[in-house]
């Protein structure tokens, strides 16, 4: 087991708020690694900070040994983190086909006066990219929605398709911020194959964000446990639910 | 109803999607040829004028609907397409020189606007652009040297491959025709490539957009560096047109009616570019037909309905007092906008659409198919 992915005595601070602080934590090469944590705990700033819509107060990350603390956002999807979000952001005045097809962004190489003359070397591209997402189309089962507009679809639909645009960027490392949030039991099961299939089949390393502990303890290898920024236990899903921090910052003492 | 059956991943490539579709637009594009044979030279002077509003729209379709990002400068980034044609051709340089010079020219301060637009959004880039368009009006009135101030700059006849091309000929309407034509295929061909795409996800989500790997700063630029050239070129085609340029016909006043075009036409897509266009230009001769004839028409309904010939007087007179008011056509133009807004925010294309559909499901046509969706929780969005 190597490491993929390293966050170093990561802060970040909103005026006197620490809302991360001081967070270690690596994540192994083929794992799916989730962060628990009651409301406010700082488990979406993390995501944010490691995909980089947030600047570190202090710490830093690295990325396949690689120092990414100082990389631009748009610059982190090409070296393979991929991510979703805890509400929605799919592109609503789009289909779920165009949608998928930004995901492949960072992989196209073709000039914008290329593009306009639409010459050959773009339509190659172009189909390339189709064949691409068609796989993760037919991965996750999206094939009825393809030519749909996002802003019809139901919740269930929307939120597989966020997994679907981060698969389709063929990422190393996925980032899930909670997947199963608004999901029925039946639609949680399905979450649940699909990443632990994500993770043996695609071989993808999984980072996750999750409430539900039943999702919780099916899928993660190794679970950490958050509260106001802060590690509170790591270790498998069923230490941590038995660690006597994690009780106490859930139930109070 | 048609179906379309999907065999191969190239039919979402292609610029039509089925051979009606390319057949439709083949015949508009020969009835478009042959218009000139058979119109009158004033009909076919306002094509020429559709065409060039078209371009504009096109170019704001571009920055306002499938960017997002708002725009009230066209009118600036028109007028220094214009003045460059103008300013070019009177140093004696070719038409094929100063067109594209002029399309580059306006892409390029396109760009410079495009960078301080990167961290305004909506009504404050709206204002941003407003006074870039000041800026440039006032450019135009003082930089006398070039611009020959508020007196005008006369636009000499156009001459192309050593023939002199009228504001009012044929060939000038080919010209527009041919420009337009281009625009909207190299259009489209942006709109089914990455960049197209990253375009519509700037506009839809820009975190997400971020984090799939679109650049929002290049993209934002592109956008604004994109549209500019366009209406740099339509500029260009915009002062062999009028013939004569000043400062006072790049007002605020033509940055609103450009964005009519889109408002009215609908920001689906480039269809309602077109339609707009038609409409901003088309409904002049319509109004000027309803002043002439409005008046008498009361005027004959009411001596149907028996009213005596003084009356009938008096009425023909009110109504020709009212049509002929001053700002009259301002009134109505708010009206219709505001019409539109409230009651087809998807503009004339968006309502052509419905009707397409109700005739494709009869008789299964469901009133809800448009209903706007809900849009989950966004209060949590970070920008």
């Amino acid at each position: 087991m190597t490491s993929l992915f390293k966050v170093e005595n990561l802060s970040l601070q909103f005026g006197g708020l620490k809302a991360v602080d001081d967070v270690t934590f690596d994540v192994q090469k083929g794992e799916v690694f989730t962060i628990i944590g009651p409301n406010g705990a700082g488990k979406t700033s993390i995501f944010n900070l490691i995909s980089r819509l947030y600047n570190p107060t202090a710490g830093r990350l690295f990325f396949d040994g690689q120092d990414i603390t100082q990389l631009p956002a748009h610059k982190i999807a090409q070296l393979g983190i991929a991510r979703t979000f805890q509400n929605i952001e799919l592109f609503e005045n789009a289909s779920l086909l165009s949608n998928l097809l930004v995901g492949r962004h960072c992989h196209s190489r073709t000039q914008l006066w290329q593009e306009m003359l639409f010459l050959p070397n773009v339509k190659r591209a172009e189909r390339e990219h189709r064949m691409q997402v068609e796989e993760v189309i037919e991965f996750l089962d999206l094939q009825a929605y393809r030519d749909k507009l996002i802003a019809g679809l139901p919740y269930g639909v929307r939120k597989v398709t966020e997994v679907a645009r981060a698969l389709c960027s063929k990422p190393k490392l996925i980032l899930l911020d909670e997947p199963s949030s608004g999901l029925n039991v039946e639609e949680t099961d399905d979450m649940s194959f699909w990443i632990r299939d994500i993770k043996n089949d695609l071989g993808i390393t999984v980072l996750m964000v999750e409430h539900d502990m039943s999702l919780v303890r099916r899928v993660s290898d190794r679970v950490l446990a958050l509260n106001y920024g802060r590690v509170l236990a790591l270790g498998t899903a069923d230490e941590v639910q038995r660690h006597p921090d994690v009780v106490a910052a859930y139930l109070g003492t | 109803m048609r179906f379309v059956f999907k065999t191969n991943y190239d039919q979402d490539i292609r610029l039509f999607q089925h051979a009606g579709q390319m057949w439709t637009y083949l015949a508009l594009f020969a009835v478009l040829l042959v218009a000139p044979a058979v119109v009158s030279s004033y009909m076919l002077s306002q094509l020429v004028f559709v065409f060039i509003y078209a371009l504009v729209g096109v170019s704001l379709m571009i920055l306002v609907g499938f960017t997002g990002q708002a725009s009230l400068g066209h009118a600036a980034f028109l007028a220094i397409g214009a003045y460059t044609a103008a300013f070019m051709q009177a140093h004696g340089y070719t038409f094929a020189t100063y067109f594209l010079l002029a399309g580059v020219l306006t892409g390029i301060v396109g760009l410079l606007v495009g960078f301080p637009a990167l961290r305004l959004h909506g009504i404050y880039l709206l204002i941003a652009t407003i006074s870039f368009s000041f800026i440039i009006e006032e450019l135009l009135a003082r930089w006398e040297s070039v611009t020959n101030g508020n007196e005008g700059m006369r636009v000499k006849t156009l001459e192309l491959f050593g023939m002199e091309i009228g504001r009012n000929s044929d060939y000038f309407y080919y010209l527009c025709l041919g420009v337009l034509t281009v625009t909207i295929i190299v259009t489209l061909n942006i709109m089914r490539s990455p960049t197209g795409r990253a375009f519509i996800a700037v506009r839809d989500s820009e975190t997400a957009a971020r984090s799939m790997g679109v650049d929002i700063a290049a993209t934002k630029v592109r956008a604004f560096g994109l549209s500019a050239a366009i209406t740099g070129f339509a500029g260009a085609l915009f002062a062999h047109k009028m013939t004569f340029l000043s400062p006072e016909m790049f007002t605020l006043q033509l940055s609103i009616e450009f964005i009519m075009v889109i408002i009215i036409g609908g920001s689906l897509g480039l269809h309602g570019a077109i339609l707009g266009a038609i409409f901003i230009i088309m409904i002049d001769p319509l109004l000027t037909l309803l002043k002439d004839d409005v008046p008498l028409l009361i005027g004959s309904l009411a001596q149907a309905f028996g009213a005596g010939s003084e009356r009938v007087k008096a009425l023909e007179d009110g109504t020709q007092a009212l049509t002929s008011t001053a700002g009259l056509k301002g009134v109505i133009y708010g009206l219709i906008i505001m019409l539109f807004i409230l009651f087809e925010p998807f503009g004339l294309y968006g309502r052509w659409l419905k009707i397409k559909l109700f005739f494709q499901m009869f008789p299964l046509y469901k009133k809800s198919t448009f209903k706007r969706q809900k849009v989950y929780v966004k209060s949590e969005r970070n920008r």
